[in-house]
């Protein structure tokens, strides 16, 4: 069986089948593929047995749910007040020259996505950003390149 | 003049949180009635910023008769400058879980969720291992209460309580109409209580000491301590726990840079209250404050002179048009046209009297908007374009 049609149903065994288990089965999906396509949303409403149309409505809501292919590590850089203040456009400029693409692009090698984000909760080691579930912050050009180095390792290690 | 410049610290919150297994099992040993008799002669209020007395939500709850009932644990911190649920969560797990077994023990409630922001699923390995434990305990002297987590995935619109049982339910965070109140017809439509990571702590300290030790502190309407989430232009940003009914002007000559401009509390929903203004303004919910009283949610964002105003506006504006749920049409249109309308003033394709425009319709929001969203709105942009007209403008 086709990994995530597997995924679905496993969670939805786990979670039951019934309107509450959307979100943590949409959520479980995004972990796994970063992304939910429309094949995905299609079979959580198989599984849960709803229109695939409520599926879609519910994961469009959530800012977090993308339902475009993005990359395997999404960058969410904060722009809300007090990381806008505290240099966030200088690191965004550092990303976007490092990386090579704009905001809410994806490297052609599909390994980082760039989108920006609203209020991470850490205003007072501002500017912060996530990527993926981890967080980073008191962000400077400097910093951040180091950072994204390290991701770009891990693929390298990866890919050897 | 006399001007104290005292900042009371108080360290409650983040203290020593090891005697949870007795706090837990002597207070399950009390009556409930006694239990929300005790939480109310505290006078503890919500900490997410509403305000609403906890003791009489609890009550309201253990009345009501229904097959099943939840306690959640709202936990969706989204307001920009506000961190210290997660600091909460990560440093004293235990007494937020303890307080919602208590609170299901009073309310009769078997089932209790965390609903946790999207951005905070680092701590969740964490929070669950704590469950775990928790749950363990509560097996062993024979209590039933299980608890879990539910993930939310960055709608800061979920932080509203009818929004977030909305999601819970799997829907799209939209929030509801108000009444039915969550007391009544809540999560699955039960009767549920929900209340903010802070407040569950509170009522821990409360159930420990007794009532009075938190009655003791803060001034009258607004008793306890509160902590707060300092940010912006300040050498010290950090979470601090301080006393309510302090004066802002206190607050700025404590943690400001010694050319704080404005101080915005609250929150982008909140207030900006410019320097003239310092001296009035106390920080705690309405009542016998002199002055103008500013309830918050504890963020407390400071601005320099460096800053401009519009540019923060701009942000907060920005911030409420894409978290708006779109549901009704005052918040979703009007956020919208109020950023077209200062961005129009600014590049001068409207005239200054614009801006008066701008406020009533910010007004009819207020009356109009279906939630807290969109209602407060008007609160930030009527006390910055008010106070700085010209930067706005020019």
């Amino acid at each position: 069986m086709n990994p995530i049609k597997s995924l679905i149903k496993d969670m939805a065994d786990k979670h039951g089948r019934r309107r509450e288990s959307l979100l943590p089965i949409m959520l479980a999906v995004v972990e796994r593929e970063k992304y939910l396509s429309e094949y995905s949303m299609i079979e959580i409403a198989r599984q849960v047995d709803i229109p695939a149309s409520e599926v879609y409505g519910t994961a469009t809501f959530y800012s977090f749910i993308e339902t475009k292919p993005t990359g395997q590590y999404i960058i969410r850089i904060c722009k809300t007040i007090t990381c806008a203040m505290k240099g966030k456009n200088q690191v965004l400029f550092a990303i976007q020259d490092m990386l090579k693409i704009k905001l809410g692009e994806t490297t052609p090698d599909k390994r980082f996505s760039l989108l920006e984000t609203n209020c991470l909760g850490w205003c007072h080691k501002a500017p912060a950003m996530m990527i993926n579930n981890d967080v980073y912050t008191d962000l400077t050009p400097e910093k951040v390149r180091d950072i994204l180095s390290a991701y770009m390792k891990i693929n390298e290690q990866k890919l050897n | 003049m006399a001007i104290s410049h005292q900042l009371k610290r108080v360290d409650f919150i983040f203290s020593n949180e090891n005697d949870w297994e007795k706090v837990l099992s002597a207070t399950i040993k009390k009556k409930p009635v006694d239990l929300i008799n005790e939480l109310i002669s505290s006078e503890l209020k919500g900490r997410g910023g509403a305000g609403f007395p906890t003791g009489l939500k609890w009550k309201l709850a253990s009345e009501a008769k229904a097959e099943a009932k939840y306690i959640i644990c709202n936990a969706d911190e989204g307001e920009p400058g506000t961190f210290k649920d997660r600091e909460i969560l990560s440093k004293v797990p235990y007494k937020v879980l303890t307080a919602m077994a208590v609170c299901g023990y009073i309310t009769g409630a078997k089932e209790g969720f965390i609903y946790l922001r999207g951005e905070y699923k680092f701590l969740e390995p964490e929070l669950n291992k704590a469950i775990d434990e928790f749950q363990y305990y509560c097996k062993e002297i024979k209590f039933e209460f299980s608890i879990n987590i539910f993930m939310g995935s960055g709608a800061y619109i979920c932080g509203e309580e009818t929004a977030l049982m909305e999601s819970m339910e799997g829907k799209r965070g939209e929030p509801r109409n108000k009444p039915p109140f969550p007391t009544q017809h809540g999560y699955r439509n039960m009767p549920t209580v929900i209340n903010n990571v802070e407040t569950l702590v509170h009522t821990f300290t409360i159930f420990k000491y007794g009532a009075k030790k938190f009655y003791d502190l803060g001034v009258q309407y607004s008793r306890g301590t509160k902590l707060f989430s300092v940010s912006g232009d300040t050498p010290k940003p950090g979470i601090y726990e301080l006393e309510l009914g302090m004066s802002l002007q206190d607050f700025v000559y404590e943690f400001g840079d010694g050319d704080t401009k404005a101080v915005q509390v609250g929150g982008a929903s909140g207030f900006l209250v410019p320097r003239k203004k310092f001296k009035d303004a106390a920080i705690g919910f309405k009542g016998k404050l002199t002055g103008i009283s500013l309830p918050t949610g504890g963020s407390m964002m400071l601005f320099n002179s460096s800053r401009s105003m519009y540019n923060v506006l701009d942000n907060y504006l920005e911030f409420f048009r894409e978290e708006s749920c779109g549901q009704c049409t005052p918040c979703r249109v009007g956020c919208q046209q109020l950023l077209l309308g200062i961005k129009a003033v600014k590049r001068g394709e409207k005239p200054a009297s614009y801006l008066d425009k701008l406020m009533r319709l910010t007004e009819t929001m207020q009356l109009t908007a279906k939630c807290g969203l969109g209602q407060s709105v008007a609160n930030s942009f009527s006390s910055i374009v008010e106070n700085f007209q010209e930067e706005m403008i020019y």
